[in-house]
C-alpha cells in the first residue's frame, strides 16, 4: 500500500497540517491523545473533507482540493474499526457482518463469510443480537464486518483500548491472523507502544496536528525509552518447553529462560523492561536470579542521560539500560562480552 | 345518554380521518426536515427551524387566518395554483387536514429529531466506510434507529390533530357533516341550551380515542424497544 497525503484542515482552534508519504502494509500511527491521529484518518477515509490538499492511495487521487476532486466515502473502499465496535444494534451479528459485503462490488469479494468466521472464531454468534455479545466478541465482529467489506485499506483507530489486557492480545492475534490471511494492508492507530510494536513495522509519529516522523516500531521504542519508568520494553515471543521447580522454561533462540509467570501454553509473548536487566562483567558464582545470559554488546546509545545497551544473545536481541557511570565501570562498548542477569519474576506475560 | 345524530357520527369519523391523513402526509416531510436539522449543516438552518416551529408558538387562529389568506381564492397559492386547477380547498375537509398538518408539524419534527439525535454518529460513519451511500445510510441505519421517535411524533401529531380547533374553524368552517370535527361539534353543542349532554357524550368519545391511542403507542413502543 502506497499512501501520500498533503492535507490541511482546521477544526475550531485545532489545526492539522500533515504532509507525508508512506509505503508498507503494516503501518502504525502513534501520538498522544488529541494530536490529530483520528482526524487525519477521518480525512483519509473521507469522513471529513480537508480544507485543502491532496490524498493519493496506491497512485489514485482520492482527494484534490484544486481540481475539486473528492471521491465519496463508499467508493474509497477504506474500512474503519473504531475504539468502540459501533455494531448496528437493530441487526443480528450475521447482518452486521454482511453489511459491507453486500455493498462491495461482486468482483472485489475475495473474503467470504465462511472462511472469516473460522479465522475470527465467531461462527457460533451469527444469529445472536449484538446486545448479547461480550466486549471481545463485539470487537471481533466489528473487525470481521470491516474485513468482509473487502477494503483496499483497513484503518483501526485504537481498536483495543476498550478491552482488558488478556483480551487485547487475543484480539491482536485475530487481527494479525486475519489481515495476514487476506493480505489487507492496515493503518493502526494507537498511543500504546507495545500494541504498535506488535502490530506494525513502520510508524508515523503525529504530534500537535503534524506528522513529525517516520520510523520503525523499534526505533520508536528506543526514542521514547527515556520518557518511561520502565524504559525500553523488550517483547519476547517464547516457546514453552517444560515446567521445573514451579517455574516455566521457555525457549528463546538457542537459550532457555526461566519465567515464573508462565502458563502451559505452547507460545506466549512476554514483556521485559530494560530496567530489569542487570549487567555483570564477570560470571557471578552464585546468584538468586534464575537467568544468566552470556551475550555481546551489539550497540550502545544515549537515552536521556542514561545508556541503552543492545545485547546480542545468539540471534536474539535485548535492550538493557544502565546509568552512564555503570557503563564506564563495566567498560561497556560495542563488541564487549558481558553477562545479563534477569530474575524469573521480571517477565510479564502479555496474554 | 342521548343518541348520536348522523352529523355526530360523521364528526367522529371526520376527526379520525383528518388526524390520520394529516399525520401520514406530514411523515415524509417531517422525517426529511428532522434529518436536515440533525445531520446537515447549511446556511439558513436557523430560519428553517424558526419557520417549522412558528405554528407551535402562534395562536392556532392566527395560523388558520394566514392559511385562509394563502389558500383562498385571491390568495398566493389559492389564486395562482389551486384556482386554475379547479381545486377547492377552503371550507372543505382538505382545509381541515392542512390546518391540522401545519399546527402539528413542529411536534412531529421535534420528536423525530430527539430520536435522531440519540443515534450514535459512529454508527453512521461505520455504515459509510462499509460502502453505504448517503441515502443507503438513511434507509438502513437512521430510519430504523429513529423509529421510536417517528412513532412518538406520529402519535403526538395524531393526538394534536384530534383536538385541533382554532385553525380548523377559520379555514374549514364548522359545517356539520362536511367539516365539523369532534371539537367543533362540542363547541356547537355547548353553545346552545340543552346541548350539554351531547357535548359530554362527545367528550367521552374524545377521551376513549385518546386512551386507545396512548395504549397503542405504549404497545408499539415496547415492541420496537425490543428490537432496537
Amino acid at each position: 500500500m502506497k499512501l501520500s497525503m498533503g492535507v490541511y484542515k482546521r477544526f475550531g482552534s485545532f489545526q492539522l497540517d500533515a504532509d507525508f508519504e508512506i509505503d508498507g502494509d503494516r503501518i502504525g500511527i502513534f501520538g498522544p491523545s488529541g494530536s490529530g491521529k483520528s482526524t487525519l484518518m477521518g480525512l483519509l477515509a473521507g469522513l471529513h473533507r480537508p480544507d485543502e490538499g491532496t490524498i493519493l492511495l496506491n497512485g489514485e487521487t482520492i482527494f484534490d482540493s484544486r481540481k475539486g476532486l473528492n471521491v465519496p466515502v463508499p467508493q474509497r473502499r477504506i474500512s474503519m474499526v473504531f475504539q468502540r465496535p459501533h455494531l448496528f444494534p437493530h441487526m443480528s451479528v450475521k447482518r452486521n457482518l454482511l453489511y459491507g459485503y453486500r455493498r462491495c462490488p461482486s468482483d472485489c469479494r475475495t473474503i467470504r463469510l465462511e472462511s472469516l468466521l473460522e479465522v475470527l472464531q465467531i461462527g457460533h454468534l451469527l444469529d445472536r443480537g449484538v446486545a448479547h455479545l461480550s466486549g471481545g466478541e463485539r470487537q471481533r465482529v466489528a473487525i470481521g464486518r470491516a474485513l468482509l467489506s473487502n477494503p483496499r485499506l483497513l484503518i483501526m483507530d485504537e481498536p483495543l483500548s476498550g478491552l482488558d489486557d488478556s483480551l487485547k492480545f487475543q484480539i491482536i492475534d485475530f487481527i494479525k491472523n486475519a489481515c495476514g490471511t487476506y493480505r489487507i494492508p492496515y493503518l493502526f492507530i494507537s498511543h500504546s507502544q507495545v500494541e504498535t510494536r506488535i502490530m506494525t513495522d513502520r510508524v508515523l509519529i503525529v504530534e500537535g496536528g503534524r506528522v513529525t516522523g517516520l520510523m520503525t516500531a523499534d526505533e520508536l521504542a528506543r526514542a521514547r525509552m527515556k520518557d518511561h519508568i520502565a524504559g525500553y520494553i523488550n517483547l519476547l515471543k517464547l516457546r514453552h518447553i517444560r515446567n521445573v521447580h514451579g517455574m516455566s522454561v521457555y525457549e528463546w533462540g538457542d537459550r532457555q529462560l526461566f519465567i515464573s509467570a508462565g502458563e502451559d501454553r505452547p507460545e506466549d509473548i512476554f514483556e521485559l523492561s530494560s530496567a530489569e536487566i542487570i549487567l555483570c562483567k564477570r560470571h557471578p558464582d552464585a546468584i538468586s536470579a534464575r537467568n544468566l545470559l552470556r551475550c555481546r554488546v551489539s550497540d550502545v546509545f544515549e537515552t536521556g542521560g542514561r545508556l541503552g545497551v543492545e545485547l546480542a544473545c545468539g540471534k536474539e536481541r535485548l535492550v538493557a539500560e544502565i546509568v552512564r557511570k555503570a557503563g564506564e565501570d563495566l567498560g561497556i562498548r560495542k563488541g564487549v562480552k558481558i553477562y545479563a542477569v534477569i530474575k524469573a519474576t521480571a517477565f510479564r506475560r502479555l496474554r | 345518554m342521548p343518541g348520536f345524530t348522523a352529523a355526530d357520527y360523521s364528526a367522529i369519523l371526520l376527526s379520525v380521518k383528518v388526524a390520520i391523513t394529516a399525520t401520514l402526509l406530514s411523515l415524509p416531510a417531517g422525517f426529511a426536515v428532522a434529518y436536515l436539522m440533525t445531520f446537515i449543516s447549511f446556511r439558513g438552518k436557523i430560519v428553517l427551524d424558526g419557520i417549522v416551529n412558528l405554528p407551535l408558538t402562534l395562536p392556532p387562529v392566527v395560523v388558520g387566518y394566514l392559511l385562509l389568506l394563502l389558500l383562498g381564492r385571491n390568495g398566493l397559492i389559492g389564486g395562482t395554483l389551486l384556482q386554475p386547477l379547479g381545486i377547492e380547498v377552503i371550507f372543505t375537509w382538505k382545509a381541515a387536514v392542512i390546518a391540522t398538518a401545519v399546527v402539528g408539524f413542529p411536534l412531529m419534527v421535534r420528536s423525530i429529531r430527539v430520536g435522531m439525535e440519540a443515534i450514535d454518529r459512529g454508527l453512521i460513519q461505520a455504515s459509510r466506510t462499509l460502502g453505504a451511500g448517503r441515502l443507503d445510510a438513511v434507509i438502513t441505519v437512521i430510519l430504523p434507529l429513529s423509529l421510536r421517535g417517528i412513532i412518538a411524533g406520529s402519535v403526538l401529531m395524531f393526538a394534536r390533530g384530534l383536538g385541533e380547533f382554532g385553525a380548523t374553524i377559520v379555514v374549514a368552517g364548522n359545517i356539520p357533516g362536511v367539516t365539523q370535527t369532534i371539537p367543533l361539534a362540542i363547541y356547537e353543542y355547548a353553545g346552545y341550551p340543552g346541548g350539554e349532554a351531547m357535548a359530554m357524550a362527545l367528550c367521552g368519545v374524545s377521551i376513549a380515542i385518546s386512551v386507545i391511542v396512548l395504549i397503542s403507542h405504549e404497545w408499539i413502543g415496547r415492541r420496537t424497544g425490543r428490537t432496537v
